[in-house]
């Protein structure tokens, strides 16, 4: 028997599920809010764990941050599983392009070889911080609390792993294996990068996850990202012919004035929440920029010469800005 | 003796695979069940890129395998031209 | 130089390994105790993180561009669903208990092990074994979304669903599954990695999804049908990581064999009994059935995991201890429980009946040995005393087990008529278990299971015993969510909206 089921006009009995109904009225949910709100156990918790009795297996006091609610704290992109991976396949579409159009033009044999050694030496080392960069945020996703705050930090974590990745396909197509060892002995080795790899081994210590991620998405990121991707790649190099390399490096570019968005609206409601929370957060910033500052600055004088120093000050204003804006004063 | 499987979701894009599979491990057998094949070996399946492709007449990554893969059975080892599933003898 | 001239082709292995394991480097300013705290007081003993192999090797531009062509054909579906009614081309009302049982137990374990991925993923101090765990975490969120979007609509037009949040901490049965799901969580990496990625993924989950699935597609529930199939692409990368990290464990130093097999040994006992609910589902609740319990654990149990542990026996693991207890207790779980549930529906949100004359004949032809002899019996009487007007209640709380908490409905291993009851005091408390199996969890880590919440002394400490209270506290709405299917609201909307599409009156 073939029934046409669209022609059955019915009554929903509710809208949407209980929880969501009390937290926005019973209307119909979008899904991200049923993919993320209230989503994680918050009762009748029933092991403490072993790694570390004194926590709960979620827990809201091992950060100074104190929230009345943890689902406060909207991503303003709505970003849940589909939505993200969308977006992100769509980018790495025209990534993937654009690392094929440079190689298959032979844009990267074309670069004046100085240029070339300075893409490397500034860019393929960051590879190594990239994963820092995802271990932060792997933390923040597993000890943080609610899925609000904590679900786009694996989609985070998820990309610094996706921009290792990239950075060391540009270091094959301009150096091949040879620049990724290079880069990996620079990590561990040369004084230029120590400040930088120092700075990122002391935030994998940290443990309470909204200092990592005040350490890591707001203060270290938030210069290296304008600094390198935008001053010294799309400026400095662009400018003198090496346009090829920001090509590649576009997904960067692009996806740090996404997730800022991100990072923003986060700092403004939990500084918002109470003038502890303010405090706390801009200690940490005041602390950890001054921190990200200096140890970026070898890494611009590989480009920027005598320049850095009025390039990474720039920076550092520029995000005091950028902060400001959140209610938080540096 | 011990079997290895594999499970892929029956639609369009899987008839042909299903197919190279056949042709590579004559002695498996194929299993259709609502929405699923199911494919049976003793110890051992092959699973070829390069007759994945002579079926589709395209350019195939093994990793496409993942979008329409249920589940498997066996030690797993993939490289370019190949995915392999076995238990040890 | 020329770079063209000296360019190498990497292969996929050797691609993979400067694209993930040369990201990472020994510690100069810290220890790497400092780094990764969790990482050895379980005394597992691994010597070089590198010799870690994942089999599949994605690296996230194929992550992302693979799961963005899964998740356009999922969303797909479920809108096409959503807008079509597809919830009124399922074969029966009754199909809707699964799905209800799903979204309340299972569906938060999904997101469990989403944090648990996400905290291994960062605890284990090598680079290989760290992406292969964050790719499980972000896939195991994209489950638990998935399975919420599916089962949404079905929310709407049906009972049972709406409190799904609450359900999940404070009903009684789905304490078994968060039990389950919190005890792992709080083990050590290692041990999470052998109950979830290796015990639960690779030896129990083809036995929560893919016959259930199939039955979804029997029972014409396109929805569960999708995202089903679409978790398990996942899973067969899930599974793989489980296998490797075992053997990964075994093959770095003979002292770890002992640890791991204690492991296997609890965490099998603890899965088989969380996977109790579905041998329910599967026996009970699909008004079209594919294959019985029985026949799944053939496939699944016996024969693939028989396999896996020949397999693994080159190593020196031994099949898990309850193996054989497992075995024993198929052929008559799913009875026992359905039967619990049915005299307890008054507080379960959702429905459950007694078995039609057809129902019964199937469950004796697939279970020949044990159904006409100890459960038909058992159900003829309920119905008659249902024909009578006076539906069989249990208004005495269940006693649940202290380590499954499972209320301690079975029976012994070697006689169906005896009831199986274990007890063991510790620090002069008295603990009650459902099982050889359960009592030996509990008493080789008694510190954390007497931590255990337990839903029923909670009814009394908090609500005085008032099942009214009860009712309003789990969010359970009497005479909607709970009872016998049959006289329920989701019956009669069922057959009414039915009945609009099949007629013109």
């Amino acid at each position: 028997m073939q029934i046409d089921l669209r022609t059955v006009s019915i009554q929903p009995l509710r809208q949407t599920f209980d929880h969501l109904a009390r937290r926005f009225g019973d209307k119909p949910a979008s899904r991200y809010q049923e993919g993320s709100y209230d989503i994680q156990a918050a009762e009748n918790l029933h092991y403490k764990p072993t790694w570390d009795p004194d926590q709960d297996l979620y827990d809201t006091k091992i950060t100074k941050i104190v929230m009345k609610d943890w689902y406060a704290l909207k991503d303003p992109r709505q970003f849940y599983y589909s939505t993200y991976t969308l977006a992100r396949a769509r980018q790495q579409d025209t990534t993937e392009a654009n690392f094929v159009f440079v190689e298959s033009r032979g844009l990267a044999d074309m670069l004046p070889p100085a240029l070339r050694d300075t893409a490397l030496n500034v860019l393929v080392p960051l590879r190594h911080a990239a994963w820092g960069a995802n271990q932060n945020n792997t933390l923040i996703c597993g000890y943080g609390y609610g899925a609000v705050f904590t679900q786009p930090c694996i989609y985070h974590a998820m990309d610094n792993l996706g921009i290792a990745q990239y950075l060391s396909r540009l270091g094959l197509l301009l150096g091949d294996t040879e620049a990724l060892d290079a880069a990996k002995a620079a990590w561990l080795d040369d004084p230029v990068w120590q400040p930088l790899r120092r700075y990122v081994e002391d935030t994998l210590v940290l443990r309470d996850p909204f200092e990592v991620f005040v350490a890591q998405n707001v203060a270290l990121d938030g210069l290296l990202y304008p600094l390198v991707y935008g001053r010294i790649v799309d400026d400095f190099l662009s400018a003198q012919g090496a346009s090829a390399v920001a090509m590649l490096t576009q997904f960067m570019t692009d996806w740090f004035d996404e997730t800022k968005k991100w990072v923003d609206a986060v700092l403004k409601v939990a500084a918002a929440e109470s003038d502890d929370n303010r405090a706390v957060l801009q200690d940490w910033i005041a602390a950890w920029s001054a921190r990200a500052a200096s140890a970026l600055l070898p890494v611009a004088e590989i480009a920027l010469g005598a320049n850095a120093d009025a390039a990474v000050g720039e920076e550092l204003a520029g995000f005091r800005t950028r902060i400001q804006k959140t209610g938080i004063t540096i | 003796m011990s079997t290895v499987f594999i499970a892929l979701q029956a639609n369009e894009e899987t008839r042909p695979i299903i197919e190279a599979i056949e042709i590579d491990n004559p002695h498996a057998v194929v299993n259709r069940q609502p929405a699923m094949v199911k494919i049976d070996a003793p110890n051992r399946l092959v699973i070829r890129k390069e007759t994945i492709e002579e079926q589709i007449g395209r350019a195939f990554d093994l990793q496409e395998l993942h979008i329409n893969l249920i589940t498997l059975g066996g030690n797993v080892d993939e490289d370019d031209e190949t995915l392999t599933l076995s238990w040890a003898e | 130089m020329d770079m063209k001239a000296t360019k190498k082709k990497l292969g996929l292995k050797e691609k993979y390994r400067v694209m993930t394991r040369d990201l990472g480097w020994e510690p100069g300013y810290h220890t790497k105790e400092e780094i990764f705290p969790y990482a050895t007081y379980e005394g597992i003993k691994v010597h070089d993180w590198d010799k870690w192999e994942d089999p599949f090797r994605l690296t996230m531009d194929a992550y992302w561009k693979y799961q963005a062509e899964k998740e356009r054909k999922f969303y797909a579906i479920i809108d096409a669903h959503a807008q079509n009614n597809g919830h009124l081309n399922i074969t029966d009302g009754r199909y809707l208990s699964a799905l209800k049982v799903f979204l309340q137990a299972i569906s938060p374990g999904e997101y469990a092990a989403h944090k648990g991925f996400s905290r291994v993923g960062r605890e284990f101090p090598g680079v290989g074994t760290q992406v292969a765990c964050q790719m499980q975490a972000i896939d195991e969120i994209r489950h638990a979304q998935t399975q919420i979007h599916a089962l949404s609509n079905y929310n709407k037009y049906y009972n049972g669903f709406h409190a799904f949040a609450d359900a999940r901490d404070r009903m009684w049965y789905n304490t078994v599954a968060r039990s389950f799901f919190d005890d792992a969580m709080s083990a050590g990496p290692f041990e999470f990695m052998i109950a979830i990625g290796f015990s639960f993924e690779y030896v129990l989950t083809n036995l929560l999804f893919v016959p259930f699935m199939s039955g979804a597609a029997y029972n014409g529930d396109m929805a569960t049908v999708t995202f089903g199939f679409s978790a398990q692409s996942d899973e067969a990368r899930h599974m793989t990581l489980g296998l490797e990290c075992i053997k990964f464990m075994l093959e770095q130093d003979p002292d770890n064999l002992p640890i791991v097999q204690g492991w296997l040994d609890k965490w099998f006992w603890r899965g088989f009994r969380v996977l109790g609910l579905v041998s329910t589902m599967m026996d009970y609740m699909l008004p079209k059935r594919v294959m019985s319990w029985r026949e799944a654990w053939e496939i699944y149990g016996v024969e693939n995991g028989g396999a896996l542990f020949k397999d693994l026996a080159r190593y020196g693991i031994r099949p898990p201890k309850g193996w054989d207890d497992a075995e024993k207790a198929t052929d008559h779980m799913s009875h026992q429980i359905m039967l619990g549930l049915y005299q307890w529906s008054f507080g379960t949100s959702l429905h459950s009946w007694i078995p039609s004359d057809e129902d019964m004949a199937w469950l004796s032809a697939k279970y020949p040995t044990t159904f006409d002899k100890y459960y038909r019996p058992r159900w003829e009487h309920i119905r008659k005393l249902a024909a009578e007007g006076k539906q069989f209640k249990n208004f005495g709380l269940a006693k649940l087990c202290q380590t499954c908490q499972l209320p301690i409905v079975f029976t012994e291993p070697d006689d169906p008529t005896m009831a199986c009851h274990r007890e063991t005091t510790y620090k002069g408390e008295k603990y009650h278990f459902c099982s050889d199996g359960c009592q030996h969890v509990f008493e080789n880590e008694p510190e954390k299971y007497i931590q255990a919440w337990l839903p029923m002394p909670a009814l009394f400490a908090e609500l005085e015993g008032d099942i009214g209270k009860w009712m309003d506290w789990v969010s359970l709405r009497d005479g909607q969510d709970n009872g016998d299917y049959v006289g329920s609201v989701d019956q009669r909307n069922f057959e009414q909206w039915r009945g609009l599409a099949t007629s013109n009156s």
